[in-house]
């Protein structure tokens, strides 16, 4: 451990860092998101609830590994599709039935984390254009096995166990699972983003050789980012199919999965831990109104151009443009101190103070 | 046996040149532009639409249609790069480079489905159905066509890209955008005229693509994914490359396909997964650049 490294406080010390407005707003949206099934008990409404939260749980997800270390993962759907296939298969196979299937959910992470570590080995070696094209092409292979292995049920897909739960409040079990899954990984996300590991993470985002010249263990570094992305998100996918109750190779597998969780991070702000949390928000229950209120043709011409003109106007997201548009308000056009992203605290962004990080 | 091989053989050439016209745009834009340009297979499927209305509403031949394709095509490329890639700065612009081409896939694609449905389409020629008898082996007309047709639309590519002064200019913003500027090339013209021709080729690809598949307005990923692999085994921004890679890759599908039909695709990404392991640049590939 370096000298001139300074180690972030510890325990529940870390929560001094956020600021008592910023603890009492995080503990306010935490409030209004237990409370919101008993709010709006209807199941449209939860309905949109679930769907959103699963996404913010994915999108954070993403974010720990591409946002962080620069890497974009366009492959995130194999992770997700996994783990709806292993519990769909484990639940048939075991004859497991009714509510004991939320058992299983740990399963779900152990095959993303199995299936990140070969993954990651093969794709992480490769830089950039090549990682994302990589993805994508394991993505295919993971599509085509669903397809054409007969233990996945071909293109019929699997069903989940049939849950004996009462149509006006089915969601809410599924609500509060979403929920947890959401607050778990974005506390996560925080965490690490304040860590050492975080920041060796962004470190190689910046500058990967200057980095491992440095002494990060670039490879590690972001395979473990990666394995544990690849099982938060198979968790989710898992949550995801027992809700829907059933998954089939385009679903599981989808590349309208990977962009739209892309989407998300980018559009709240890249490598900041409440962007893709605000992303998702914004897209996945628009999404779904979109798809609900118009012929599905019309919201993909929507999205995309919601999209180019997010892109136009706070091309870096809107987290760090809407934070540094605050700033300047409050400094009243005073010279700002120039941070990267305003939402976290203040702490050495810049690679060369992380020397000797070998940890 | 050894017939069904040679066979697969030579149909994998033959469509192999037809995946090389679509994914030369695809290298180039890549090679020059520094993005992935996740909008060519959709624009792809816009060219062969755009040739199915020609000769469907205005009865002209699929080969005298590129005349007007082509261009339009063009036309389409420099605009989409002027309106939304041209405003994109700083460290975070090759993803998104990425995901503005993604939405603009989208809106094509969502056009694409209001104007005609998602019926599968197919274009219709004489030279479509008819093959023609060649030592033994039965070639369609089409591919021959495709394949000849891919084969000047490289040539011409190549004597472009080394035989003019817009040529060097293209070939110096490849090796080093900075200097390129500071000798006084004017780089988001060349940016713009590349996306534009890049696109424009695919104008061409997208004809032959729509004459030997059907297609609808969801081919388009597909599509992307199989021209990212061939770009990429390639190596990023070699056109030779495209070309080597179209014909290994889609003759390498067509010789699993006599044996197992439902891998051969497979097959096509797993064999880009190793070529990659040994030989991270690709086939024809530069070394890659330092910063991630």
């Amino acid at each position: 451990m370096s000298e001139d490294y300074v180690e972030g406080p510890k325990g529940l010390e870390r929560l001094r860092g956020l600021g008592g407005v910023q603890l009492a707003f995080v503990i306010a949206l935490l409030a209004v998101a237990v409370a919101f099934p008993v709010l709006f008990p209807s199941p449209v409404a939860t309905n949109y609830g679930v769907y959103a939260l699963i996404f913010v749980a994915v999108a954070s997800a993403w974010n720990v590994f591409s946002g962080f270390s620069g890497y974009i993962s366009l492959g995130h759907a194999v992770f997700f599709g996994s783990g709806a296939y292993t519990l769909g298969i484990a639940a048939r196979d075991w004859h497991v039935t009714g509510v004991g299937v939320f058992a299983l959910l740990p399963l779900a992470a152990v095959a993303g984390a199995l299936i990140a570590v070969p993954f990651g080995l093969v794709a992480l070696r490769v830089r950039r254009h090549t990682f994302i094209v990589i993805t994508i092409a394991v993505f295919f292979i993971f599509q085509l096995m669903a397809y054409n292995f007969s233990f996945t049920g071909g293109s019929t897909g699997l069903d989940a166990p049939f849950l004996p739960w009462a149509a006006q409040t089915y969601n809410n079990p599924f609500y509060y699972i979403a929920l947890a899954c959401a607050a778990g990984t974005i506390a996560l996300a925080w965490l690490i983003r304040r860590s050492r590991f975080g920041l060796q993470l962004r470190a190689i985002r910046d500058d990967e050789d200057r980095a491992r010249g440095l002494g990060v263990h670039a490879m590690r570094v972001k395979l473990t980012a990666f394995v544990l992305s690849g099982a938060i998100t198979g968790l989710v996918g898992a949550v995801w199919f027992f809700y829907l109750t059933q998954v089939q190779p385009p679903s599981g597998f989808d590349p309208l999965f990977d962009l739209s969780v892309v989407l998300m991070a980018f559009l709240g702000g890249l490598g900041t831990v409440s962007g893709p949390v605000l992303g998702a928000l914004i897209i996945e229950p628009g999404q779904l109104y979109l798809t609900a209120n118009t012929n599905g043709y019309v919201s993909e011409i929507l999205l995309g151009s919601l999209f180019l003109v997010a892109v136009l106007l706070v091309p870096r997201g809107i987290i760090p443009t809407g934070g540094e548009y605050i700033r300047r308000l409050t400094t009243r056009g005073r010279a700002a101190i120039p941070a990267a992203v305003p939402a976290a605290p203040p702490q050495p962004s810049d690679p060369a103070h992380v020397p000797e990080a070998r940890g | 046996m050894a017939r069904e091989i040679y066979q697969a053989i030579v149909d994998g050439i033959l469509v192999g040149g037809v995946y090389a016209l679509m994914a030369v745009g695809l290298t180039l834009i890549f090679g020059v532009l520094d993005i992935i340009n996740i909008a060519q297979g959709i624009m792809v499927i816009l060219g062969a639409y755009l040739s199915y209305e020609l000769a469907a509403r205005l009865h002209i031949d699929l080969f005298l249609g590129l005349l007007v394709t082509v261009p339009a095509m063009f036309v389409i490329g420099v605009v989409i790069q002027w309106a939304f890639i041209r405003p994109l700065r700083g460290r975070e612009r090759t993803s998104m480079t990425l995901l503005v081409s993604y939405a603009v896939a989208l809106i094509i694609e969502g056009i694409l489905y209001e104007a005609f449905g998602a019926d599968d389409r197919q274009l219709t020629a004489s030279y479509v159905t008819s093959s023609v008898h060649v030592f033994g082996f039965y070639l369609s007309y089409i591919y021959l066509y495709g394949f000849a047709l891919a084969l000047a639309l490289i040539a011409a590519l190549y004597i472009l890209l080394y035989r003019t002064k817009f040529g060097r200019s293209v070939r110096a913003t490849m090796q080093d955008e900075t200097a390129a500027r500071l000798v006084g090339i004017n780089i988001n013209r060349v940016a713009a005229v590349t996306y534009g021709i890049g696109v424009a080729v695919t104008a061409a690809g997208g004809m032959v693509f729509g004459a030997t598949n059907a297609f609808d307005p969801n081919s388009g990923y597909d599509l992307i994914s199989r021209l990212l692999a061939i770009v990429i085994l390639g190596g990023l921004g070699s056109i030779g490359g495209a070309l080597a890679a179209s014909i290994f890759m889609l003759t390498l599908e067509s010789l699993v396909d006599i044996w197992q039909p439902t891998w051969a695709i497979v097959v096509f990404y797993a064999a880009l997964v190793l070529v990659l392991l040994i030989r991270p640049t690709g086939f024809l590939g530069r070394k890659a650049v330092r910063a991630q």
